[in-house]
């Protein structure tokens, strides 16, 4: 492997904490292999770092499968970097070329303040779940399951909306850090569902004022945060959010 | 000292019933004055603290990642099963109940597993009633699949995914109590220490991974939901941040450790590349559905897989198991992929791999309906290793995935700490020497939705839980113990990192404590831990400090304690002279190299007790009885 091993240079934000302001900090990337995943490479100069006496560059990652959503990198301006339909941890060193130069950022945006480094705080995507994300039935309410026939088509339409990670991605792509994806996508997946039907508008309307409470921005219409979705979520749930926000706004 | 399970007697298909029954109850009116601290927000955890907040507890739920929604359950690919028999296969309760004693090999407790079978039904019915979007067939009812261990189609799945949206299920089921106020929820915590007042588990001291600031929380009774301890084999298929030290320290305060030497490697996971890598990735079991598992019959066998002819493959788990085929429990399939690359017929890097062939399922059903069923995980395999397995077969070998062991608990999960309970993977209580695939997620669920709302009522309604202040002295000296360990880390400022410490042990965990285990290589293990244990605490190199965002430092914690745990298992591994599920100490197979288990000796769960970091564990024993399903030599042929 060592004959194809790349040397790298890195451009990383640093920020000691979310009150101090930051910069880009250099480091070079030496002998990195075109197996290991952007993560690893990281890790690489971490280790590097540690032997230097230096501060570890702070960055969120959890799962490194691509499911947890807690990675959160914007590469060379892109968020999770350019392969499509992929998360931090998925991207792999063999998409870079020897000698480039890296920038790596934090998600930017004012409802997800950075903590250290690259590492975000999220709780404004809880809280909007915490608004209305959810069917209203409590453990033990449930009939069987098969009580209740779901067209396949409806359920895998569903499903695609619920493959949201959470990780952000969407926020970080928009120049209005605009949250519509991520909220369109819990509220299409439960108002397909026949189960989530009775508090559609509702939850729609509730999502929608907590989203605005937290400081995400409108939508701008430019699609840059399917493009950067690891998982692919279409902006079509956008839509089927607005009709059931509308719903829920008249019925109210 | 010979432990109690706590089962309830009597006919096992009335016994949860009765048990219930039995049981006191919470007032309604009295549950909200009662507050129970959970820690996770996995399956388990999650599920726990929303169906306790439901009933009217207060609850304070804590996790380490920044939402709870991320917990490594969200990780699961396969599925969940359940004794549903919608596909009219001859499943029933006693069925799964049956393939899951069976398939932990005769290691588990009976009553244990009977409730799980049951509740099983009802967990399916809860995810659809939030919204989990399960797989369906065109006429609108669930769709299952089969997974290893059983000859009936049971498992319920959504894509790849099935973890994450059971995961969420439990997520949005949580965030609609915290909404309501009735459950507390405190992300990046993690907890160091267990704190116990007049012998009762009372409360936990976290530190606050933001501000570095320590916490102290109190409680009427605590749930630990801290999931398993795979990393301290360094490389698996766990989440980075997954580690056993909340059970250990709750240990280290006097519950009681259970058969930590099973420990489950998965046979599809993805080969390692190189010294670079940070963690593995899994191909879900249900891959092994519609892929055929191959070596080639010639040794260093230098060809691409496409030029291999058909009559040169050898299909050893259709050759060897006729029967079960490609869908062996996960112990046997593993073993056998060691079998085979140990024998030289490996294929790919390093010859530590196996190929797992699509090409007769693209054949029968056709590229677009394979992609349907498994196209994430293929695209996750092209990410990873730049192949493309629609084209050529994957290359798969096995990792560490899941660990039976855990705390113990009795029947009503509560360990040997009263007010401790433990549920999920982190206790120990229902797989026996080996998980059946689809059981986890079940076994997660089934424990927070449906025994922990029910056995922890019983304890809070027995009485004798008096007030406390987290400004006893039983919190201070648990605080002040928290803050000394952390300063006594960061002040040593030596040379090694805190994961060169972790390969270390990885390394020796895997090669002696893996997946085929001797006596020498066990009693090395126990010689070598020590010296590593004592090095990192003379020659760990932390930066930062105490008060600050510090990733070294929090994974120092994690690493010290699986420098403790480590010995454990290994004594555990060398005390058991036997081969059951997940463990086979190579001194006992049979001539065809199964598993050899002594029944005579060691029909039994092994509970251990901290004696001290470095001293011999107390031994405890609860034997295994079982009424229902005979004892015999598992079989898959």
């Amino acid at each position: 492997m060592s004959d194809q091993a790349m040397n790298l240079t890195l451009k990383v934000w640093r920020q000691p904490d979310s009150k101090s302001s930051g910069e880009f900090v250099t480091y070079p990337a030496k002998n990195i292999s075109p197996d290991m995943s952007f993560l690893e490479m990281i890790d690489m100069v971490n280790e590097g770092l540690l032997q230097d006496g230096k501060d570890p560059i702070a960055f969120d990652h959890d799962c490194r499968e691509g499911i947890c959503g807690m990675c959160s990198m914007v590469i060379n301006g892109i968020p999770h970097g350019k392969d499509k339909g992929t998360t931090t941890c998925q991207l792999h060193m063999r998409r870079f070329h020897d000698g480039e130069i890296i920038v790596v950022e934090p998600w930017r945006a004012s409802a997800f303040p950075v903590l250290k480094d690259l590492v975000v705080d999220r709780s404004s995507f809880d809280r909007i779940i915490e608004a209305g994300g959810y069917i209203s039935v409590n453990t033990g309410n449930a009939q069987d399951a098969n009580a209740l026939p779901i067209a396949k088509t409806k359920a895998d339409e569903a499903f695609d909306a619920a493959a949201c990670i959470g990780c952000g991605a969407c926020v970080a792509a928009c120049k209005n850090a605009s949250a519509m994806l991520f909220v369109a996508a819990k509220v299409s997946q439960l108002s397909l569902l026949p189960q989530g039907k009775p508090e559609a508008g509702m939850r729609a309307v509730n999502m929608v004022e907590q989203m605005d409470r937290e400081g995400f921005g409108n939508c701008t219409n430019l699609r840059e945060c399917e493009a950067a979705c690891p998982k692919e979520i279409s902006t079509r749930h956008i839509a089927r959010l607005n009709r059931e926000y509308l719903k829920g706004a008249l019925l109210s | 000292m010979i432990l109690d399970g706590k089962c309830p007697t009597g006919p096992i298909e009335k016994s949860w019933d009765s048990h219930r029954f039995h049981l006191k109850l919470v007032n309604p009116a009295n549950k909200r004055k009662f507050t129970v601290i959970v820690v996770g927000t996995g399956l388990a955890g999650a599920s726990a603290a929303a169906s306790l907040a439901e009933l009217g507890y207060q609850v304070l739920n804590f996790c380490s990642s920044d939402s709870p929604r991320r917990a490594h359950s969200i990780a699961a690919q396969g599925g969940i099963n359940a004794a549903k028999n919608y596909p009219n296969d001859g499943d029933s309760v006693y069925r799964l109940f049956y393939d899951t004693v069976k398939g932990g090999d005769f290691r588990a407790r009976e009553a244990n597993v009977y409730r799980l079978a049951q509740v099983s039904q009802s967990i399916i019915d809860t995810c659809v009633a939030q919204g989990v979007p399960f797989a369906r067939e065109y006429g609108g009812m669930l769709d299952n699949r089969s997974f290893g261990g059983a000859q009936v189609s049971r498992t319920f799945y959504a894509r790849g995914q099935t973890g994450q949206q059971l995961l969420l299920g439990a997520y949005s089921a949580l965030m609609r109590q915290v909404k309501k106020g009735n459950v507390k929820l405190f992300t990046r915590r993690e907890m160091l220490d267990l704190v116990l007042v007049e012998g009762r588990a009372r409360g936990i001291i976290v530190r606050d991974l933001v501000n570095g600031k320590i916490e102290k929380f109190s409680a009427d009774a605590v749930c630990l939901a801290t999931g398993g301890y795979g990393n301290v084999f360094y490389l698996s298929t766990n989440a980075m941040n997954c580690n056993v030290t909340a059970s250990w320290r709750a240990h280290k305060k006097g519950a009681f450790f259970a058969n930590p030497c099973y420990t489950q490697i998965h046979p599809t996971c993805i080969p390692v590349s190189g010294d670079h890598q940070s963690k593995l990735t899994l191909m879900s079991e249900s891959l092994r559905n519609d892929g055929r598992v191959w070596v080639p019959r010639q040794k260093d066998d230098k060809r691409a897989a496409n030029e291999i002819p058909e009559s040169e493959r050898n299909y050893y788990l259709e050759e060897t198991y006729p029967s079960f085929g490609n869908l062996v429990p996960r112990d046997i399939a593993s073993r056998a992929a060691k079998k085979w690359c140990d024998d030289g017929f490996g294929v790919g890097p390093g010859k530590l791999g196996v190929y797992l062939d699509f090409k007769d399922a693209i054949g029968r059903l056709g590229e677009d309906s394979v992609k349907a069923k498994y196209g994430n995980l293929f695209q996750m395999y092209d990410k990873i290793t730049g192949e493309n397995p629609y084209k050529t077969p994957m290359r798969i070998f096995p990792a560490v995935h899941y660990t039976m062991g855990g705390l113990w608990v009795d029947y009503n999960l509560q360990s040997s700490i009263p007010g401790l309970f433990v549920l999920g993977e982190a206790n120990f209580s229902d797989h026996g020497a080996n998980r059946l695939g689809a059981s986890a997620l079940m076994q997660g669920l089934a424990d927070g939705y449906f025994v922990i709302p029910y056995t922890l009522g019983g304890y809070l309604a027995s009485g004798g839980i008096n007030p406390v202040s987290t400004e006893s002295p039983e919190f201070k000296d648990a605080e002040k113990s928290v803050v000394e360990l952390t300063e006594k880390m960061l002040s040593i400022q030596g040379k090694r990192t805190v994961d060169d410490f972790h390969k270390t042990l990885g390394h020796l965990m895997w090669d002696h404590v893996g997946m085929a285990r001797n006596k020498a290589g066990l009693e090395k293990v126990i010689k070598e831990i020590p010296a590593l244990r004592e090095e990192f605490w003379q020659n760990v190199k932390i930066s930062g400090g105490k008060a600050e965002f510090n990733q070294t430092l929090e994974k120092a914690g994690r690493v010290a304690d699986f420098l403790e745990f480590g010995e454990l298992m290994a004594h555990d591994a060398l005390d058991r002279e036997e081969s059951c599920g997940g463990h086979f100490r190579e001194e006992h197979q049979t001539e065809d190299g199964e598993a050899e288990r002594d029944d005579e000796k060691f029909c039994h769960v092994s509970a251990w007790e901290f004696q001290g970091v470095g001293n011999k564990h107390a031994f405890h024993k609860e034997p295994l009885t079982f009424d229902n399903v005979k004892l015999v030599t598992r079989s898959y042929k």
